[in-house]
């Protein structure tokens, strides 16, 4: 059985558990300039450049993914959101996406087959690929609304670097996460494609969509809706919502993209909204509660946390949703569904 | 719930987008003027195209190029953007091109087997991995189908090749081919009914595959017949849905309803197409004729906006985005403007911003999303192109040191921050509004935007931010300008900066003005006070004010920032204690039982006094403003022919006490010597507790009461109180002649005396009875500017928030014997307009706020008071939680 129809055969069992957030575990250790840096010998500082610890302080990065299977995660994510050329630019480490990559695909792959083995319970490693901070979709320059940064090939090469890292590393999935733009999550699936023609075999995709405005869009102005339409051809074994909102607010969009999408549904939303000053002070009983709601309502296979969550939150809503049943994946009819920013659905 | 989505039966796909398809459209791509393209296809949308066909096939033209750049630009158009795009092309290398700039899922048009299988497959599975539906024409290696059985087989056979690969047979569209009827050509008669009965037999054969097919070919015999033409693509469409056909390329305004059209017509165009009578080409080519020439309904009628008002226009233009119109509509404004003796800089201020404001409020309502705000912005931008040099000609009549920018703005995403949209708006805003923005970019660390807002000498610093991280840099980058002594505003944006933090972490690190703009349609109304002489010290002054308001009243919604009170007492303010002030020149009470109202005349600080009529702006310059001026100008006439009266009158009297004790500090208490005090012929101490902050400061900022100001090794303190009396029967005059205007007046007069001649008896304590300042010489300006050495905090505000001190003080200055003043029981002062406070002659005096107190000073308070805590809680409430 391959990482697709384990992952889905435990999904028919019960609501499995992603984990939680890297940043605020990080944070929370107060590293300093030493820990990050290492003796890679770098040019530039690299105090913040989280992912970068799978080399400098692997022992970091296997403790916080100790305690999110310790907490009960099943699926568990690589620290490398921003371990891709572009975002390691600003920190001078573009040379080290490669190292990071693999390395970090280590770390999870050696804590998911150590944990499996010991209670037999089927453990996954999803290798994280942020969006990066370039759109294909919006102009930096207001005066010149055509004008891109990158251009889809670019970005393309870019996410296959660091995808085929992942997968060199043990990852079984791609998680393509935080997706603020539609058209860098498509430069992210034909990366993934790519890689399966060159690997000759198949590379099972998460997608998740962040939205960033109340009317419930991402920044390309994306509903959920056309979103799903817009990706629907990575066959992706999960999507859903991460970051965004705090629960509460996700929870419209989660229902509209139960209903639609043929496919698991994964959600990891923030802990809550943050306060006036910047930090996520839900608690983790409030977080689980909120989420509960969702698998109550069978609307989710797959839930996690993610900015501001802790390993504490990971287990709250392990705990609030143990009993309750998974998602059943719909099979909606076969009618052509398109999207601009909204979707159109053309009639059988 | 806002999620929109739509279906439908039938899909108009807009063809005006085509440079194959119309005229206009070619002709405006090949002239690069894409802006006019984009609104094109907003018409084709706003129309009804449920989807819109973008095709770039010109020999004339790089069609790559002219097919990325067009898509790319409607991408930024949210109107457009929100219906999927047929990229069309017959080049696969043009539509890969677009597939790779379309977000959403788009469909292409065409593949087919024209080149043989293996080309077809290799073109389909690329669509697959790029996320397309796709349109197949019937077209194979022997040619393109014009009969209804080629057309079948060909689609079949495609059909089961897509299959086979993997491809959705539900993303597959076959275009059958609508050619040419009524051409005079006999063949051709049949095309119109092969189609149909084509698209009926694909239908069944292909489950869940979909036909299409290009409309403007049919009727391709009656180019220039505009009537003729509607009507058969309209007859057309009538016998093809129901046969199975599930969307043509049509021009979307362009089809008229079926009932509607005139019957002769409408039947002659039937037998065509369907090919009833033998001479149905003929009779049509008769018929046409009588048509020829005929405008269709208003076609090209203006849109309904159109026709609004003018300062309505310019406000859709904003809120919808669209620039097609609005440099003329700019200048119908401005002209308009100018006809009634306005300024053009007025269209910006006034309808320009006010459809910014609108903009900005539908942004933060979720109303609107980003990109139509960016777009907006561009259209502000044009209109203030526009009107920049008319505002430059202006200029040039000005004096010069008048023409300049209106300000220079450093903008910058802070250290560790990526995120600069907003910003970026943010300076568009702002330039468009001419301000210089000096825009440093994303990820600036602080020593950068220091070094350039003094190299540019800047008026003003712009902070963004979107990453929670932000927030503290924010804070490093207000604490290192305050380091560096500067004092130029310091303006905060970004998606999770808020009025709050910027109340509690940033504001309290620097001096300057810190002010938070909640977003981009605001940053222009912030700077323009910021800048402004006659506004920007009752700005600033309102905005720290609430701030402080903020700080005090969350200040207790974060407990983990208060220190304990042994703590705070340990970082007191250590003031230099050698600089105190020498014991008073008239120690003991004064009292002053009728100042002279003419002598305090000079000390009224004005400002306030509008301000209570809600004019705001300071004075004098109030009374030249454009839009109060007159009315400020009025009432101030009012009021000083009140003033000549009162003082010719003698209406009203100005009593006052001020008293000076030898005291010491005593921890947070200030104890005054006995020997001053008779109490029931007693003598004794009397204790002054005051209030220390609590919230835990950053870097080496104190924890202040007001006692750190007093010397425990012996010292001095003064107290003082004024009150205006004899208000009550001219009151009651003007109310007995329902006279409110002059009843108000009066009263805001007698707070002006009273807070007048707290100023004046400060002065008069500083020169003469304490006389620590004897040579002090301060205009009224500098006075309200409290320029002064000392303050004069009084019970109930910030810095010794405890309004029951005021009975303590009445005691010491006998107050209610000597100035006749009392307190009601909740220590409010009687007549209202009356001024009390202490004296702190310490040159390091300052104000401040105690804002909120942990529950072990509450404890020390009630003690040190001797009252229970549930007294003192009362009377700390708002210090509390």
């Amino acid at each position: 059985m391959n990482a697709r129809e384990k992952l889905n055969e435990a999904a028919k069992e019960r609501v499995l558990i992603f984990d939680g957030a890297f940043g605020t575990q990080i944070q929370n250790r107060k590293l300093t300039e030493e820990d990050y840096a290492g003796d890679l010998g770098l040019k530039a500082d690299q105090k913040g450049n989280n992912d970068i610890l799978a080399l400098t302080r692997p022992d970091v990065i296997e403790d916080i993914t100790r305690s999110y299977l310790d907490s009960g995660s099943d699926v568990i994510s690589t620290n490398t959101f921003s371990a891709n050329r572009i975002s390691q630019a600003d920190y001078a480490a573009e040379d080290q996406v490669e190292a990071i990559n693999i390395a970090s695909g280590r770390i999870a792959r050696g804590l998911a087959d150590e944990y499996e083995s010991k209670d037999g319970r089927p453990r996954f490693v999803a290798g994280a690929i942020g969006p990066t901070n370039k759109t294909l979709s919006l102009s930096p320059d207001v005066e010149d609304p055509g004008y891109r940064e990158i251009d889809f090939d670019e970005l393309t090469a870019v996410y296959y670097e660091q995808a085929a890292a992942l997968i060199e590393g043990g990852c079984d999935f791609i998680l393509i996460e935080t997706v603020f733009d539609t058209l860098n999550a498509k430069a992210g699936i034909m990366a993934v494609k790519q890689l399966e023609a060159a690997l000759g075999r198949d590379i099972p995709v998460m997608i998740s969509m962040t939205l960033t405005d109340l009317s419930g869009r991402n920044l390309s102005g994306h509903t959920v809706e056309a979103f799903w339409y817009a990706v629907r051809h990575a066959n992706p074994v999960t999507i859903g919502l991460n970051c965004s909102f705090g629960a509460d607010q996700l929870r419209p969009h989660v229902q509209s993209l139960s209903g639609i999408a043929d496919t698991l549904l994964m959600a990891y939303p923030n802990a809550g909204l943050p306060n006036e000053l910047g930090e996520y002070d839900e608690m983790p009983e409030t977080t689980a509660a909120l989420v509960r709601q969702w698998a109550e309502n069978g609307q989710a296979n797959i839930l996690g946390g993610c900015c501001g969550s802790s390993p504490a939150h990971i287990q709250a809503i392990a705990d609030a949703v143990k009993d309750l049943p998974p998602r059943t994946v719909p099979s909606p009819e076969p009618a052509m569904r398109l999207s601009g920013l909204e979707a159109f659905v053309v009639a059988a | 719930m806002n999620q929109q989505s739509s279906s439908a039966r039938f899909i108009n796909i807009g063809e005006r987008t085509n440079v194959t398809g119309s005229a206009r459209f070619k002709k405006l791509i090949l002239a690069d003027d894409y802006t006019t393209a984009i609104e094109v296809a907003r018409q084709q949308v706003e129309n009804g195209a449920q989807v819109i066909d973008v095709n770039m096939d010109e020999g004339l033209l790089d069609a790559v190029h002219a097919m990325t750049t067009f898509l790319k630009l409607i991408a930024a158009e949210p109107d457009i953007a929100r219906v999927p795009v047929m990229i069309d092309s017959s080049k696969f290398e043009v539509i890969e091109a677009g597939l790779k700039c379309v977000s959403g899922k788009p469909i292409v048009n065409s593949i087919s087997m024209k080149e043989g299988e293996e080309p077809f497959l290799e073109q389909a599975r690329k669509c697959m991995a790029y996320g397309a539906a796709v349109v197949v024409m019937a077209f194979d290696e022997v040619g393109q189908a014009d009969t209804k059985d080629r057309k079948v087989e060909i689609c079949k056979r495609a059909y089961d090749l897509l299959v086979a690969e993997g491809f959705p047979a539900e993303d597959i569209i076959f275009d059958p081919n609508i050619f040419a009827v009524a051409t005079g050509i006999e063949e051709h008669n049949r095309y119109g009914l092969d189609f149909l009965e084509a698209v009926r037999e694909i239908k069944q054969q292909c489950p869940h595959a979909k036909t299409s097919g290009g409309l403007s070919n049919l009727s391709f015999s009656f180019r220039g017949n505009e009537t003729v033409r509607r009507a058969m693509h309209s007859v057309f469409l009538y016998h093809a849905i129901p046969a199975g056909l599930d969307m043509a390329i049509v021009n979307a305004g362009q089809l008229d309803v079926y009932d509607q059209i005139d019957p002769e017509l409408r039947e002659a165009c039937e037998d065509v197409i369907l090919m009833r009578r033998d001479d149905a080409t003929e009779r049509l080519i008769d018929l046409a004729e009588s048509y020829k020439g005929k405008s269709v309904a208003d076609e090209k009628a203006a849109e309904e906006w159109r026709g609004w008002d003018v300062r309505k226009r310019l406000e859709h233009a904003l809120v919808k985005g669209i620039d097609a119109h609005i440099v003329d509509d700019t200048e119908e404004m401005r002209s308009a403007t100018a006809d009634k003796g306005g300024r053009p800089i007025e269209v910006i201020e006034g309808p320009l911003m006010d459809g910014m404001n609108v903009v900005g409020d539908l942004f933060g309502s979720g109303k609107m999303f980003l990109p139509q705000v960016v777009k907006s912005a561009r259209v502000m931008k044009k209109a203030v192109a526009h009107l920049i040099p008319f505002i430059e000609a202006e200029k040039d009549l000005l004096p010069e040191a008048e023409r300049k920018s209106k300000g220079k703005v450093i903008m910058a995403t802070v250290k560790g921050d990526v995120h600069d949209i907003g910003k970026n708006i943010v300076g568009v805003v702002l330039q468009c509004n001419g301000y210089d923005v000096i825009d440093l970019g994303v990820m600036v660390p602080w020593p950068k935007i220091l070094e350039a807002a003094n190299e540019n000498d800047a008026d003003m610093i712009g902070l963004s931010g979107l990453i929670t991280p932000s927030l503290d840099e924010m804070v490093t980058v207000a604490e290192e300008m305050q380091r560096s002594e500067m004092t130029m505003p310091l303006l905060i944006g970004g998606a999770t900066t808020s009025k709050v933090h910027t109340a509690l972490k940033i504001d309290p690190n620097y001096e300057g003005p810190v002010i938070h703009v909640l977003d981009a349609s605001r940053a222009v109304g912030v700077a323009s006070k910021l800048l402004s002489d006659t506004q920007r010290d009752e700005f600033v002054g309102d905005t720290a004010g609430e701030y402080e308001k903020v700080r005090q009243a969350r200040a207790g919604k974060t407990p983990s920032v208060l220190l304990s009170l042994q703590d705070a007492r340990a970082n007191y303010y250590d003031a230099y204690l050698s600089d105190k002030p020498a014991p008073p020149l008239q120690p003991g009470v004064h009292t002053f039982d009728d100042w002279d109202l003419a002598d305090l005349r000079a000390y009224i600080d004005w400002t306030p006094f509008f301000r209570a009529w809600e004019l705001h702006g300071n004075y004098p310059a109030i009374l030249t403003d454009e839009v109060v001026g007159e009315t400020a100008s009025q009432l101030f006439d009012d009021a000083n022919a009140m003033l000549d009266k009162i003082i010719e009158e003698k209406w009203l009297t100005a009593r006052g006490v001020a008293g000076f004790w030898p005291c010491a500090r005593d921890g947070d208490d200030v104890t005054i010597h006995q020997e001053f005090i008779r109490k029931g012929g007693r003598e004794e101490h009397v204790v002054l507790p005051f209030l220390r902050q609590q919230v835990k400061k950053s870097r080496d900022r104190a924890n202040m009461c007001l006692a750190d100001f007093i010397d425990p090794d012996g010292d001095w303190i003064g107290g003082f109180a004024v009150g205006i009396h004899g208000i009550e029967p001219h009151i009651a005059r003007f109310q007995a002649d329902k006279d409110d205007y002059s009843d108000i007046l009066l009263k805001a007069l007698a707070d002006r005396f009273a807070e007048a001649f707290a100023e004046r008896l400060h002065q008069h304590t500083r020169t003469d009875l304490w006389g620590y300042a004897p040579g002090e010489q301060l205009t009224n300006e500098a006075l309200i500017k409290e320029e002064y050495r000392g303050i004069r905090p009084a019970p109930g505000y910030p810095a010794c928030p405890d309004h029951s001190l005021k009975p303590i003080l009445f005691e010491l200055l006998e107050a209610e014997k000597n100035v006749g003043l009392t307190l009601t029981e909740s220590f409010a002062m009687w007549p209202t307009a009356a001024v009390s406070g202490f004296y702190f002659g310490h040159p390091e005096a300052q104000y401040f706020g105690v804002a909120r107190i942990g529950s072990d000073q509450l404890e020390d308070y009630a003690k040190r008071r001797g009252v229970d805590v549930a007294t003192a809680e009362r009377w700390l409430r708002p210090n509390l939680d």
